[in-house]
């Protein structure tokens, strides 16, 4: 029996085990919306804008590990999408993202609501299909999902014309996927991973660095093990956090930019660095020619591009880190190494270092600081909480006072940077996981970005737990305007203490909106969020605008030349609206 | 460094533009770009003439590799390979200097492939040194124009790294 392209669509959805699509209607893709409206087994989330599907089945995709799904339409719809595919492809998500196109004969006609779609997002997918044929469709269904999840997996579009979704041909789902020209390499190479065991038995202060690679190929309980056997201190970047825990003794927490002065200070001194599905980003790694001077730098990623793009390496295993970590830690238990000896002056030194400058933050008493919230979201939800974020200061301190434990329960955007980011992916993580505790961190600026998806979790009862860390500012830009640009507060107030009044704009979409302006009203305000299990809750927190995140390695210096707050004097100025 | 990169890809329609976006988009440099089908005709080589150093020019085959309609990639700064580009070369000589040029343009195997009352045109194949000679010996005498095919190459037989 013949069956319609957009029939033919959501069966392939099935076969892959799809449950959740994110996404919004138009002209050209009415034929599949068509199909959903009988569809049982597959459920539609309506978000209220392109780029809030996106980022939900991103979302969806790092807290599950499944591949993300959205459907949107042509032109605006799709155009709408770019930003959350280049989020998803920065930091190697598994996307594929169906967006409807004018019909064949129209493509290049400039018709109504015709945009490039394949070629706008050539440089920031995977892959990416413009399907010609219904009878090629299932095929090209089968192989993005193939692309987008295997090796380093990443966002994936396929643009489906409207007379591609209407035409009729015979359903067959190919079994298997072959595509000559994609081999991912999984295993590592044997000689090059006999290496890396030796590096490790030979080296007095190494350093585990573990990045968004070490939780994408489920290689948390190899890193511990790696880190335990060795006794290998860990770091890890603001991708790789879970991928170790962030309360074992081992860990230093995240190194960069905004790392801590240990993490820094350990790799600046390390003798070996070992780098775990990590590529070296520049808010990593500093000013690269200082980066971890003394050390052998060993690099684990299933990506070769990766390798030797950004910082020299010694030693590369192309891999998936999974795998490669098995292999090396088979040799290095039959070597039997004393490790406990050996590592006992190198573990001395970074606990005097986490002793000489932990990461701390000044309380005042009638001003709520940052940094306390997040602690007391910590607390309150005894680190097992899904934590997204925004970008911003709001995504430093939500990395460096939050401890998180487990894989896949810290989203956000680590590459691109999008604010705005945080609240949809939390809504897709809410979807995938709906018994689980799901917060934004976000900030004033940030949460206005998606702000209108409020309509979507309070429609689909979703329990999201909004903590606004409300500054009236863009405070990452206004701590560099403070520190760099002589307190000339150039278009960063964002007058948030008057417009919006968060707390009515929750109430106006029938979501919980509460309130805290004083320290001790923060655990309060965190206990009634935490009743309320089937609406959102936006929490407003009037926070100190004049907090900055630190430490900072400002840029282009080396990341063991960081300041601190008691190094600069207080800012001067009130803050002044430049408009 | 100058390298050759010899690129196998899947001949589907915007393949090339993936392979030039890279190139753009990654702040890469390309000299020349020539495609064209091969044997098996769902298959076309490109062949791209780029320069930069050693780590430049890893990143740019690695990330050539990556892509997924691309099946294969060769530096042939690596390997014993024969090369080759085509230029068309619209020459006006004065009168008294016309077989002077038809000399030089027998010399270095050049075929006159069109003749008019001004101007008359060359067709010289050879490597990049070769076509660099002759344009050299024949800009004095007038050169009106001329159009370069870039670079094909293809590896000699029983591949041998030269490295």
């Amino acid at each position: 029996m013949k069956k319609s392209g957009a029939e033919i669509l959501i069966e392939c959805l099935k076969k892959e085990g799809v449950k959740h699509v994110f996404g919004y209607p138009g002209g050209v893709v009415l034929n599949i919306f068509d199909v959903l409206y009988d569809e049982k087994a597959l459920e539609l989330i309506l978000t209220r804008h392109e780029q809030g599907a996106i980022h939900a089945a991103d979302g969806y995709a790092r807290v599950s590990g499944k591949t993300g799904v959205a459907i949107v339409t042509s032109g605006p719809g799709a155009t709408n999408t770019v930003t959350g595919i280049a989020t998803a492809a920065m930091d190697s998500i598994p996307l594929v993202v169906f967006s409807g196109q004018v019909p064949t004969m129209l493509i290049g006609n400039d018709a109504f609501q015709e945009a490039d779609i394949v070629g706008i997002t050539r440089p920031c997918t995977k892959h990416n299909f413009l399907v010609n044929d219904v009878k090629d469709l299932a095929k090209t269904i089968r192989e993005a999902f193939y692309i987008a999840s295997t090796g380093r997996p990443g966002p994936v579009l396929i643009d489906l014309p409207k007379d591609v979704t209407a035409g009729m041909t015979e359903f067959n789902w190919p079994k298997q996927v072959q595509i000559r020209s994609y081999n991912p390499t999984y295993h590592g190479n044997k000689w090059m991973t006999k290496q890396a065991a030796q590096m490790i038995l030979k080296s007095k202060k190494p350093v585990i660095m573990a990045g968004g690679g070490a939780i994408i190929s489920g290689a948390a309980k190899e890193v511990k093990e790696l880190a335990e056997l060795a006794k290998i201190p860990v770091t890890m970047t603001l991708m790789g956090l879970g991928s170790f825990p962030g309360s074992h003794k081992l860990s230093m927490g995240m190194l960069g930019m905004h790392g801590t002065y240990y993490a820094n200070k350990a790799v600046q001194n390390a003798d070996l660095l070992i780098g775990i599905g990590v590529r070296f980003d520049d808010r990593v790694t500093g000013r690269t020619a200082d980066f971890a001077p003394h050390a052998k730098i060993m690099q684990i990623d299933i990506d070769p591009t990766s390798i030797r793009k950004n910082v020299r390496v010694d030693l590369p295993v192309v891999g998936d880190v999974k795998n490669v970590l098995k292999d090396t830690l088979k040799i290095l238990k039959e070597q039997k190494g004393q490790w406990g000896a050996v590592r006992t002056s190198w573990l001395k030194q970074i606990d005097k270092w986490k002793k000489e400058r932990p990461l701390s933050y000044r309380t005042e008493k009638n001003v709520i600081k940052p940094e306390f919230v997040v602690e007391q979201i910590y607390e309150i939800t005894k680190g097992n909480a899904i934590i997204c974020t925004e970008v911003g200061q709001n995504q430093m301190w939500a990395a460096q006072f939050y401890k998180y434990d487990k894989p896949r329960k810290w989203l956000s955007s680590g590459g691109l940077g999008t604010m705005g980011y945080g609240f949809p992916a939390a809504i897709g993580a809410q979807i995938a996981c709906p018994d689980q505790l799901v917060f934004d961190i976000a900030g004033d600026g940030s949460i206005q970005m998606n702000i209108q998806e409020l309509a979507t979790a309070v429609i689909n009862k979703l329990p999201v737990k909004v903590a606004i860390l409300n500054n009236g500012v863009l405070g990452m830009v206004r701590q560099w305007q403070e520190l760099f640009f002589k307190e000339r507060y150039s278009h960063v107030h964002l007058d948030t203490d008057t417009v919006p009044d968060f707390v009515k704009v929750a109430e106006a979409y029938g979501a919980v909106g509460l309130r805290a302006t004083k320290p001790e009203e923060v655990m309060p305000v965190l206990k009634e969020a935490l009743k309320i299990k089937k609406q959102p809750v936006f929490m407003d927190f009037v926070v100190d605008w004049k907090e900055k995140v630190f430490p900072m390695v400002p840029a282009g210096a080396a990341i063991d030349e960081m300041i601190f707050d008691e190094d600069i004097k207080k800012p001067e100025k009130k803050l002044k609206v430049v408009k | 460094m100058r390298h050759t990169i010899s690129v196998l890809v899947e001949n589907k329609f915007g393949v090339l533009s993936r392979v030039s976006g890279l190139f753009s988009g990654r702040g890469f440099n390309i000299e020349s770009l020539s495609v064209g089908e091969t044997i098996d005709p769902a298959i076309s080589t490109m062949t791209i003439v780029t320069t930069g150093d050693d780590q430049i020019v890893e990143q740019i085959t690695k990330q050539l590799n990556k892509l997924i309609d691309v099946i294969k990639v060769v530096d042939l700064l690596d390997v014993d390979h024969v090369e080759r580009e085509m230029v068309l070369i619209k020459v006006s000589p004065r009168k008294e200097d016309k077989s002077e040029v038809l000399k030089l343009a027998e010399i270095f195997r050049g075929r006159i492939v069109d003749s008019g009352a001004v101007t008359f045109t060359v067709e010289i194949t050879g490597s990049e040194r070769k076509i660099a000679a002759f344009i050299e010996l024949i800009r004095p005498y007038g050169i009106k124009e001329f159009v370069r095919t870039g670079k094909v190459a293809i590896t000699r037989e029983g591949i041998k790294k030269t490295k």
